[in-house]
């Protein structure tokens, strides 16, 4: 009788084949590996990429689907499916692949190879998917928490070095704060419109609908709490403190994967509370965007200026580059709804996509110039590198060039896209302050390629340890600087692809 | 006296409990703020999550819906999760430097 009348929502398995493998490949890694004789030399990380590849074959089917038969959405509401979502699934497991590969010499030069990190990287991937895929508050949280825990654990994974749990611990305990504030604002906009579902908060926030605003100062409050999370995750200033002591204590493949796959999956996460939850909002929350990118971009970009780990340059970079697609978000916020549209959404998306590819490549070549215990991530550690390794230094310099946003590189067109869609939407004050912050970034990317090209050897350089580049790294690096040098070059592919 | 005051009727409505959330949360936000132990700190973030839990379950039964009272299941679920990592992190810690506190965590700077 009972049993009658407990229905479950239709589950469309292909829709969520994706998650479906990154999670069967996560528990397969880990239970295989402890049940069976060692793994041969890479096969670890062969495996990791064959999985993310696997997921994202499958999200570029459902593309086609979502081609033929509009979005919808998937389990009862849970999930919604759609263009921006599979792009973010593919930009998601695109950094897993590459940052698996990072990983593979890392964790023996390093003497902690395991399948735990890489068990890791996908269940943080699935994480992502399902956060960028969500259509209800609840179930973003979860993928939020699951991308958030496993980056924990990540962080901290490197049990030989003091640096790298003392950036875990930090990570967590401020993640975790911030994880509260956005759920408390996820309880406060449930108490506003009476369900956590994005379909229903729009239509029960919706003002045409309800004269009656006595809810406004509970949901206003939860829509701020909820930016504070979002903030938090994707390091916007103000709440960007992690970011430095994480990115830097962190295994540097794992920074890489944070600043790549964690970006996007925030970003999604952002775009899609914003413009499908709250699209009635957008008056009362895009001045606060607009705010938060302005200090964003300056912030990144000047604190970037004074440091001296090359790391800790690179996360204010990434903080600084957080400042130009939260460009993109605000220009998104001036043409809300659902579902989500328009310049602003398209050029986030891009940007997404093209800086997954420049960091992790950036990162990949300082995973090689930090020789072992990532002790040499100092500018210092960088000096003499074209003398030791021409064409690495080659492919830095075009990597930081494209962070830099010159012409002909994919950072160019990254940064292009948001500017364009700020200026439509005539956010000028933004677009020229994005400019400006531009050229102080650039100033930093110079002192490494100074250091690199132009530093003369001191004394003691020659009994440094030397710089090995792999073979999988070079497969990576090079990777990464042909996209960059192609999308850069001939961008219309990209531009027709994005949604 | 004593009889007229117990007379007075008192209505405990969902209000009480969202203030009660909100001063439990404002607890826990400053006990993070001010406090040095790794361990407080955690106990502290545990406290803001369950602080949420309450006005979860506040709301839902001002507006007569069940599916805040569920989401409570999945946050716990979620805590419980922080919990196996966060003290995992903790005691590796703790086992490099005996009692450390967070003024002891300052080895990265820029």
């Amino acid at each position: 009788m009972f049993a009658a009348t407990l229905r479950g929502p239709a589950v469309d398995w292909f829709a969520i084949s994706p998650i479906l493998v990154l999670l069967g490949g996560a528990l397969l890694l880990l239970v295989a590996d402890a049940l069976t004789p060692p793994w041969p030399k890479h096969s670890f990380a062969l495996f990791t990429a064959a999985t993310a590849t696997a997921a994202g074959v499958l999200s570029v089917l459902q593309w086609q689907r979502v081609d033929e038969g509009g979005a919808r959405t998937l389990i009862g509401d849970a999930l919604v499916l759609d263009r921006p979502a599979l792009w973010i699934a593919i930009t998601i497991c695109v950094a897993v692949l590459v940052c698996a590969l990072i990983t593979d010499d890392y964790l023996r030069r390093e003497g902690i190879d395991g399948p735990e990190l890489y068990a890791l990287y996908l269940l943080a991937a699935l994480g992502g998917v399902v956060m960028s895929a969500a259509n209800d508050l609840i179930v973003l949280f979860l993928g939020l928490e699951i991308l958030s825990i496993a980056l924990y654990v990540m962080a901290a994974s490197h049990r030989k070095r003091a640096e790298s749990q003392e950036g875990g611990i930090k990570y967590f305990v401020l993640g975790g704060f911030s994880s509260a504030f956005f759920l408390y604002g996820i309880a406060l906009i449930y108490g506003g419109a009476g369900s956590t579902n994005f379909g229903k908060i729009r239509v029960g926030l919706s003002p045409t609908l309800g004269s009656d605003r006595t809810n406004d100062a509970l949901v206003l409050a939860g829509i701020a709490l909820l930016l504070v999370g979002l903030a938090f995750k994707v390091a916007a200033v103000p709440f960007h403190f992690w970011t430095p002591d994480v990115y830097q204590g962190a295994p540097t493949p794992v920074t890489a994967f944070m600043a790549s796959a964690g970006k996007a999956a925030a970003f999604g996460a952002m775009l899609r509370v914003l413009m499908e939850a709250l699209p009635n909002w957008s008056d009362d929350y895009q001045p606060a965007v607009w705010g938060i990118a302005m200090l964003t971009l300056v912030v990144g970009s000047v604190m970037a200026v004074v440091q001296t780990n090359v790391k800790r340059m690179l996360a204010f970079s990434s903080v600084s580059h957080a400042g130009f697609i939260l460009i993109g978000v605000e220009a998104a916020a001036h043409r809300p709804g659902a579902p989500m549209s328009g310049d602003g959404v398209s050029s986030v998306l891009m940007y997404l996509v093209i800086y997954a590819v420049l960091v992790i490549g950036t990162f990949a070549v300082v995973t090689a110039v930090g020789r072992t215990g990532d002790a040499a991530t100092d500018l210092s550690g960088f000096r003499g590198l074209a003398r030791n390794k021409p064409l690495l230094a080659l492919a830095m310099t075009v990597l930081l060039l494209a962070q830099a946003g010159v012409p002909l590189t994919g950072g160019f067109i990254a940064k292009f896209g948001v500017i364009s869609a700020a200026v439509d939407v005539h956010s000028y004050a933004i677009a020229i302050t994005a400019m400006l912050s531009a050229v102080i970034a650039a100033f930093v990317y110079l002192r490494i390629m100074v250091s690199m090209w132009i530093t003369d050897a001191e004394a003691g350089d020659d009994t440094r340890e030397s710089v090995r580049v792999p073979a999988l790294l070079w497969v990576t690096i090079s990777s990464a600087v042909a996209f960059t040098l192609v999308v850069g070059m001939f961008p219309g592919w990209l531009v027709s692809l994005t949604p | 006296m004593i009889a007229q005051l117990s007379l007075v009727a008192v209505t405990v409505t969902a209000t009480w409990y969202l203030l009660l959330a909100a001063m439990l949360f404002a607890i826990g936000v400053v006990g993070v703020m001010v406090r040095r132990n790794p361990l407080i700190l955690f106990m502290c973030i545990e406290l803001m999550l369950n602080a949420v839990n309450l006005t979860f379950v506040a709301l839902a039964r001002k507006i007569g819906d069940v599916g805040g009272q569920s989401t409570v299941f999945f946050v716990m679920v979620v805590a419980a999760a922080e919990v196996v990592v966060g003290l995992g992190i903790i005691v590796a810690i703790l086992r490099r430097k005996p009692n450390a506190t967070t003024d002891d965590l300052a080895g990265l700077k820029g």
